[in-house]
């Protein structure tokens, strides 16, 4: 019998993602996959997989899932987001943590909190069919994830296995960089001679929002208007993800993972790839402000922020119940409900 | 020397620019794609895949694995000596049928450019062309050069939606688009064919620094070749053209 996670409520934009789609930009097609890779690997490794494999990533409001499996491990990673399980009362078995449900259970992934996404990893993976060597769901196109689209009630996710493994479960601190307040570092450029001077110390300067018009292409940002030298085209040039780029309006749009692979639009600067995961959890309302740094620098923080990765990845440990009680052996004996528990 | 006018723009840590100009130009274009050949031919550590585009190449790579300062070295020894379009090429005919509500544009394009309909196909038809990227949508190809007296700007109220397979010119340029998009391009025409198709590797049918020629045929033609392409039985006639 095949396993799988029934969809009961899908919440506003549930995808199936990875680490992304590389190889295919000369044919146009976006790289897509997580808008927080750093996330969609610790979901990943809670749940014992390599950093590879397909979650699904969560946006805004999270999905009501039911198993449909023996057993399956599921951890959720990002923000304050938690898991409860459906019951009289609910319990909350907390996040950034995996845990063992049972078939017929129901539970939802909530309470994003600062974060607009969160990751659900499950342990194996979801047998979804790769497309171009990704199973990351490119939404405009149709095509990779579960049927190229966005999750809907009444869907059945394939597991890729029926049985969760007998192990302990994994937790972690929570890392500190989900606060939404940290200075956005960029590299000035591509085409910073395309942008008045007074252009780029109002980037470097100014407080941006994150406007509603924000999606998993980018997030059209208000705040100051920044003036173009010359014209506000330019021959169609590639985009990297993160590139801020300024139509004729003069307000800026911070591309991200669903981004064209190019645009005749000037781009003023590029946020580092160290700052990709926190730009990704932007919502709407947040306030972003940039520093500029060298590339140099960029990339030393890029190492540095893998290492500090590979550190929090590190120090997963069985989660330490309040008490002394141990929360694998209550949910074997079905206590589960009403207890209430540390996320360590 | 070529190398010096060549310069480097960083795009974040993660990309860099290798940009020869900044005009669409088929000179630049062919050193482009030479530049892009040679990087694929190379493997350079840490490099991911590279963009060639009107005028630049776009180089993505992995900062845990190199640095920009390392490739920027390796890119200007593959710089040097002459650079042409190196990889091989294709010809491809690719058939358009420009009648009626398949060529909604036409008589708007005709009486713009102070042309007969019959005249506008026939130089959208006779003209190879050079597809210098792909971008903007999924196996979207940008081919030039436009005969002049077809050039006219984008169209002041771009649709919606423009349907697949429509053949569309704006500027120096025509297209195809392979998907249903908005659009603000004059659709002058409508192929049977597929040109992006994801379940394929590579996923489109055309590639940077092939070549393109139009070929007419009628309603019946497209019509058979829709039914065959739907069976998976058409093949789009190519031939190899030397590099």
């Amino acid at each position: 019998m095949s396993a799988a996670l029934a969809v009961v409520a899908a919440g506003l934009h549930t995808t199936v993602q990875d680490r992304g789609r590389f190889g295919y930009q000369a044919f146009g097609v976006p790289v897509s996959g997580a808008l927080d890779v750093e996330s969609l690997e610790i979901a990943n490794r809670l749940a014992g997989n390599d950093p590879d494999l397909p979650a699904v990533e969560i946006l805004h409001l999270g999905p009501t899932l039911r198993v449909e499996a023996d057993s399956v491990r599921v951890a959720v990673a990002a923000g304050s987001a938690e898991i409860e399980v459906q019951g009289e009362p609910p319990a909350s078995l907390g996040g950034w943590r995996s845990a063992l449900l049972r078939r017929g259970q129901v539970f939802r992934v909530h309470r994003l909190g600062a974060s607009v996404c969160c990751y659900l990893a499950v342990e194996g993976g979801f047998a979804v069919e790769p497309v171009l060597g990704s199973a990351s769901t490119y939404v405009r196109g149709g095509f990779g994830g579960f049927r190229g689209r966005a999750l809907a009630a009444g869907d059945a996710l394939p597991l890729a296995q029926t049985n969760a493994a007998e192990r302990s479960e994994l937790a972690l601190i929570p890392p500190n960089e989900t606060r939404g307040d940290r200075l956005i570092r960029v590299v000035l450029g591509p085409q910073r001679d395309h942008f008045t001077e007074a252009a780029v110390q109002a980037l470097l300067s100014a407080e941006f929002l994150v406007s509603k018009d924000a999606d998993r292409m980018g997030l059209r940002l208000e705040g100051p208007r920044l003036g173009h030298r010359g014209g506000w085209d330019i021959v169609s040039d590639g985009i990297a993800t993160g590139a801020i780029q300024v139509p004729g309006s003069g307000q800026a749009i911070l591309l991200l993972a669903d981004h064209q692979t190019t645009g005749g639009y000037p781009k003023i600067a590029t946020v580092i790839s160290a700052d990709l995961p926190l730009v990704g959890r932007r919502k709407p309302g947040d306030r972003i402000r940039f520093a500029a740094v060298e590339v140099a620098e960029a990339e030393k923080l890029r190492r540095e922020a893998r290492a500090a990765l590979d550190a929090t990845i590190a120090s997963m440990a069985p989660p330490r119940p309040r008490g002394g009680l141990d929360l694998d052996s209550l949910h074997e004996t079905n206590l589960i409900s009403g207890v209430v528990f540390d996320q360590l | 020397m070529q190398e010096t006018s060549v310069k480097f723009l960083p795009c974040g840590d993660t990309a860099l620019v290798v940009e020869f100009g900044d005009r669409i130009d088929r000179g630049l274009s062919d050193r482009v794609l030479g530049l892009d050949a040679r990087i694929r031919a190379a493997g350079l550590p840490g490099v991911i895949e590279s963009v060639p585009t009107f005028r630049s190449l776009m180089v993505h790579y992995d900062p845990v694995r190199t640095h920009a300062q390392a490739l920027m070295t390796a890119i200007r020894t593959l710089l040097s000596g002459e650079l042409d379009a190196g990889r091989s090429r294709r010809l491809w005919r690719v058939p358009v049928c420009y009648d009626g509500d398949l060529a909604p544009d036409l008589a708007d394009v005709a009486e713009r450019t102070g042309l007969t309909t019959d005249r506008v196909v026939a130089l959208h038809s006779a003209t190879r062309y050079h597809v210098y990227m792909i971008g903007f949508l999924p196996g979207f190809p940008y081919m030039g050069d436009l005969a002049p007296e077809l050039e006219l700007p984008r169209r002041s109220d771009p649709r919606t939606r423009v349907p697949p397979g429509s053949v569309s010119i704006a500027t120096t340029m025509t297209a195809v688009y392979p998907v249903e998009s908005p659009g603000g391009w004059h659709l002058v025409g409508t192929t049977p064919i597929k040109l992006f198709d994801p379940a394929l590797s590579p996923p489109a049918l055309l590639a940077p620094g092939d070549a393109v020629e139009f070929e007419r045929i009628d309603r019946a033609a497209f019509a058979r070749i829709q039914a065959d392409c739907e069976r998976g039985t058409y093949r789009v006639q190519h031939r190899d053209l030397a590099a």
